[in-house]
């Protein structure tokens, strides 16, 4: 039997196909990622700092080492290449509408433990060009430091001084052994998270934990959504204060002064 | 034609040129691709090898952006197997050391790749998730 060019052609053409789709199959399988289970769905995130009880802790920085300790943030010798997740500063700048030509310089100096405040109109969301600060559905205020190009719009545009810029290499600066949370680099813009590492599994931000550890408890976390929440329980009861409120930002860290 | 001699001569110091590192690579024994160590502690990894070696960048972006833009953190593999999305803590947990697996392949292909500016080696003691209870990015 003669075989004609078309069928040839033809019987070839499939052979080809036949012999090349095993392989590609395989390379072109794939899973799926498990959308919508993650915990903080329908929640909004908030913090109160009992500022009374953090006093009478004095000195007391065990909320600011966890934290830094956990998320290896550095310690740099260079105080203007400084990283900071949560930290003390002096009452008078962190209220700084609180304060009168009559206020007592103890009172004006008394360490006021600040951290970002997870805005629900945060100015360096929109300031952001590449989209790496964002506000979750949950009211984080979070960072991907994959897209972050370090330009630093957010650090200017934020009012608290919340956001720290990696001007070094951070790893020689961290103390102790690194833990297994991923190290910034070189170039670009870190902060606050509320640990949704472990909001993720189903507990509370380190700093909150520290702090009842150490039997102070004066850090509340909940879930405002939530009008059964320790969170929402303090703002019901209590007159709470929020840093700069007149510029419009609505800070979801209230302190009880 | 009657330059056929050095256009035959000049064709072949071209072709020896052009394949001239090729030949150097080969004969420094550098011609093989690496040889990977096989983990100790499984058989099998969450997909076919197949798909990872071809793409298993796509996987690690995909992983990214679900656990860091949409907090997803589990992946439903082919074979139903769930795992938790995490460089350090599922990747590495079997190929332990970046050096001896990812780099080595890298290296040999020339691609750079910067997780390990930030992603860090695995600790032989327990993990921050461990310690935390949570997870680990």
């Amino acid at each position: 039997m003669t075989m004609r060019r078309r069928s040839f052609l033809k019987l070839a053409g499939l052979g080809l196909a036949g012999a090349s789709t095993a392989p590609v199959a395989e390379a072109l399988v794939r899973g799926t990622t498990e959308a919508g289970k993650n915990a903080s769905q329908g929640k909004r995130w908030a913090m109160v700092i009992d500022e009374k009880k953090c006093l009478t802790r004095g000195g007391c920085d065990a909320c600011v080492k966890a934290c830094h300790r956990a998320h290896n943030v550095p310690a740099l010798a260079d105080p203007r290449h400084e990283v900071k997740w949560v930290w003390k500063e002096q009452f008078e700048n962190v209220f700084p509408d609180r304060v009168t030509p009559y206020t007592p310089a103890a009172m004006k100096e008394r360490p006021t433990l600040v951290l970002c405040n997870h805005c629900d109109n945060p100015p360096c969301v929109r300031v952001c060009p590449t989209q790496s600060t964002w506000k979750r559905a949950d009211g984080i205020v979070m960072m991907d430091m994959h897209r972050c190009i370090g330009c630093r719009y957010c650090v200017v545009a934020c009012p608290y001084g919340s956001r720290s810029f990696n001007f070094e290499d951070p790893r020689p600066g961290i103390q102790g052994e690194p833990t297994d949370y991923p190290t910034r680099t070189k170039g670009v813009v870190e902060k606050c998270t509320f640990c949704t590492e472990r909001l993720a599994a189903g507990q509370r931000p380190l700093c909150v934990e520290a702090c009842e550890g150490i039997g102070c408890g004066a850090l509340t976390f909940g879930d405002l959504g939530d009008p059964a929440s320790p969170v929402s329980a303090l703002l019901r009861a209590n007159d709470v204060a929020r840093r700069k409120p007149e510029l419009g930002t609505s800070p979801h860290v209230f302190y009880l002064l | 034609m009657h330059d056929t001699g050095k256009i035959v001569l000049g064709l072949g110091v071209f072709g020896v040129l052009v394949t001239g590192p090729l030949w150097y690579g080969i004969g420094r024994g550098k011609g093989a691709p690496p040889e990977l160590p096989k983990p100790a502690n499984a058989k099998q990894c969450i997909e076919p090898t197949a798909f990872m070696r071809a793409r298993h960048m796509e996987l690690l972006n995909e992983w990214r952006d679900a656990v860091v833009r949409n907090a997803d953190r589990v992946y439903v593999a082919t074979d139903g197997q769930h795992h938790e999305m995490s460089l350090t803590g599922t990747c590495l947990r079997c190929h332990e050391d970046q050096d001896k697996f990812c780099n080595k392949c890298h290296l040999y292909a020339g691609v750079e790749t910067f997780c390990w500016d930030c992603h860090q080696k695995k600790k032989g003691k327990p993990t921050l998730s461990a310690r935390l209870g949570g997870g680990t990015p």
